[in-house]
């Protein structure tokens, strides 16, 4: 190198991605590194549970009603003695796949629909929040009840529904960013520097768009596997495939005799969905620089 | 090099109206537009530096957005090199933006906080395909030298430098694809002084190694002095007085740069014993309803009746000198 650099000599400082502050960040917040971790075990528990607890929790194995710990069973068996163990094992499965691919196909949705919005303005951005309104409008449990119902109870249409009632608030977050960041120089300066529109919406926008909506998605896997459960305590869900919901669904007439049997995945619900949420609000508070002061 | 190519203007910009609507027309009442710009015209000669300057809301920083497609033109003509650049469209025009780069005022929001240093200065080249895929690091080596960075700084985030080392960085994108025309809008306007002046001197020093010809948009006539060669004075959207920077600092004829110009601070004692401060009382006109007359009518001291009912045109006083003010007659003696 030849001509001096004006700057003043000094150590430069380690290259740094933003995403690994975040994370820094994120590891300082206690209630959601716990929950992180509870959320690591049941989804560990899901992918590899059924090959080390084998029993299938459709056979009945013992007679029913028979309380948690005694006779052998863990968590006892429900009115038809099925296990509930395997139940609650074989169930976080389904629950937790349909929660994530409903969050998934939901932030797909609604990122498309609002960075289209947001990007192009004018009667696109009309037209999409038009038809965003009218799914916000439409009171979502009915509505994917009446997919449901319609299609038939199995579990990629219960995805299906519970994702199409559920985009609409990924697509106002997409599209409200989107007309933040639109405006902001170093757009205007890829956009000066040739970038094509693409490019520009999802290389330069999205990327910084990101951290609000990867919130939503994280509350949103909860929210859907609360969805899932209360479509199959109605009923709406594929007889053959076993999860927390329909557990519940399935023995709620004997909830006074053998509470335990409704109990027992009700908490499984509660303590996933609240170890999502609560990984939710850490990411919110690792992603959100507003916040970061605080 | 003839006479004749050298004295054409790289850049010409001929009545460029830009205007936003405000309230849309529709079945009930009429559409009403602000003109942030209003039928300006300037030429720059390659390798000199053309100043816009004027207060906030006066149209320079739109002027110049519009000039480099970034903002509409509603009406007017664009000619960078014989190339007119109003009229391109869609890959045209993204291919002819390697001509013509811009600097931005914030150097903190200009750069995207995700993206790598090295990146950021690489993505003009990226996106317009100039230079086959092997030679970019190379220039992206040569212009981080060029800008005074290390090299060791290319792999470091926006949020990790300062914002001059950020301006630099800027600058360093704005250079890459080797373009005619640079566009500063208000490059030091969000630095510190010690900051403005390295930067100043950085920009002269690539425009002297490389041959660059800037627009270059100011508010501060203490930087324009130091930078231009021909100063255009805008108020309201309108190009009030036009000339080279020695007539125009030395002689300056509209009451508003006169104005503008006795508010500089000068170290000078006796300079500032002579110049008397002149006050310009009130506020800019409501850009919605517009006067008829001289927009700077109800501010300016000397105003006449004459004054209040007309428009003036930019009229020329000498070759190179061009004042838009009905009390300036042809002997280029100033009101005030």
């Amino acid at each position: 190198m030849s001509a001096p650099p004006i700057i003043p000599t000094e150590e430069t400082p380690k290259a740094r991605h933003p995403m690994a502050e975040a994370w820094e960040m994120f590891r300082g917040n206690h209630a959601a590194m716990v929950a992180l971790v509870v959320l690591t075990l049941i989804i560990i528990t899901a992918i590899i549970g059924p090959y080390i607890y084998p029993t299938d929790p459709f056979d009945m194995v013992w007679a029913p009603f028979s309380p948690p710990g005694v006779d052998g069973f863990l968590l006892g068996t429900d009115y038809l003695g099925r296990d509930l163990m395997a139940a609650l094992i074989h169930g976080a499965r389904v629950s937790i796949v349909i929660g994530v691919a409903a969050a998934f196909m939901s932030v797909f949705i609604g990122v498309t629909v609002g960075a289209l919005a947001g990007f192009y303005r004018g009667w696109v951005e009309e037209l999409l929040m038009r038809i965003t309104e009218f799914f916000q409008v439409l009171p979502t449990l009915l509505f994917a009840m009446v997919i449901v119902a319609l299609f038939g109870a199995s579990l990629p249409m219960i995805t299906f529904a519970i994702g199409v009632v559920s985009w609409t608030a990924v697509a106002r977050i997409t599209r409200s960013e989107f007309l933040r960041i639109r405006e902001l120089e170093y757009v205007t300066a890829s956009r000066a520097s040739g970038a094509k529109n693409g490019k520009l919406m999802f290389q330069i926008i999205l990327p910084n768009a990101l951290p609000p909506i990867i919130v939503q998605a994280a509350l949103m896997v909860g929210s859907a596997i609360l969805f899932e459960a209360g479509l199959s305590f109605l009923g709406l869900t594929d007889p053959n495939v076993v999860s927390w919901g329909q557990v519940i669904g399935s023995n709620r007439q004997y909830i006074l005799d053998a509470s335990y049997t409704v109990t027992i995945p009700g908490i499984a619900i509660f303590v996933t969905v609240l170890a999502i949420s609560l990984v939710g609000d850490g990411l919110n508070d690792a992603l959100n620089p507003k916040l970061r002061q605080r | 090099m003839t006479d004749d190519t050298q004295n054409k203007p790289l850049l010409d910009v001929q009545n460029l109206t830009v205007r936003f609507a405000i309230k849309r027309g529709g079945l009930f009442g009429k559409a009403k537009y602000l003109y942030a710009v209003d039928d300006i015209s300037f030429q720059i000669k390659r390798g000199e530096t053309l100043a816009i300057v004027g207060e906030s809301g006066s149209g320079k920083t739109t002027a110049a957005l519009a000039v480099a497609r970034l903002v509409n033109a509603y009406k007017g003509r664009v000619d960078l090199d014989d190339t007119d650049f109003l009229s391109l469209q869609d890959e045209d025009l993204r291919q002819a933006r390697s001509k013509m780069q811009f600097i931005f005022q914030d150097p903190y929001s200009s750069l995207n906080p995700r993206i790598r240093a090295e990146k950021i200065v690489r993505e003009p080249l990226d996106n317009l395909d100039t230079v086959p895929n092997e030679e970019r690091q190379e220039i992206v080596d040569k212009l981080f030298e060029a800008v005074g960075l290390h090299p060791e700084q290319q792999r470091l985030f926006p949020h990790q430098f300062s914002g001059g080392q950020r301006q630099r960085i800027g600058i360093a994108r704005a250079l890459a694809t080797q373009p005619d025309l640079i566009i500063c809008d208000e490059p030091v306007s969000a630095l510190d002084v010690a900051v403005q002046a390295q930067i100043l001197n950085l920009l002269r020093k690539l425009q002297a190694d490389f041959g660059l010809t800037f627009l270059f948009i100011s508010h501060d006539l203490g930087v324009v002095q130091h930078m231009c060669d021909t100063i255009a004075v805008m108020y309201m959207g309108k190009i009030v007085e036009y000339g080279d920077r020695k007539s125009l600092f030395n002689n300056p004829l509209h009451p508003y740069t006169k104005a503008l110009l006795s508010a500089v601070p000068s170290v000078d004692k006796k300079r500032r014993a002579e110049t008397k401060r002149i006050l310009i009382p009130g506020d800019p006109p409501d850009p919605l309803d517009l006067p008829k007359g001289c927009r700077f009518a109800n501010r300016c001291p000397v105003a006449q009746d004459r004054c209040r009912s007309e428009q003036p045109n930019l009229n020329e006083v000498t070759q190179a000198h061009s004042v838009a003010c009905h009390l300036v007659n042809e002997t280029g003696i100033a009101p005030i």
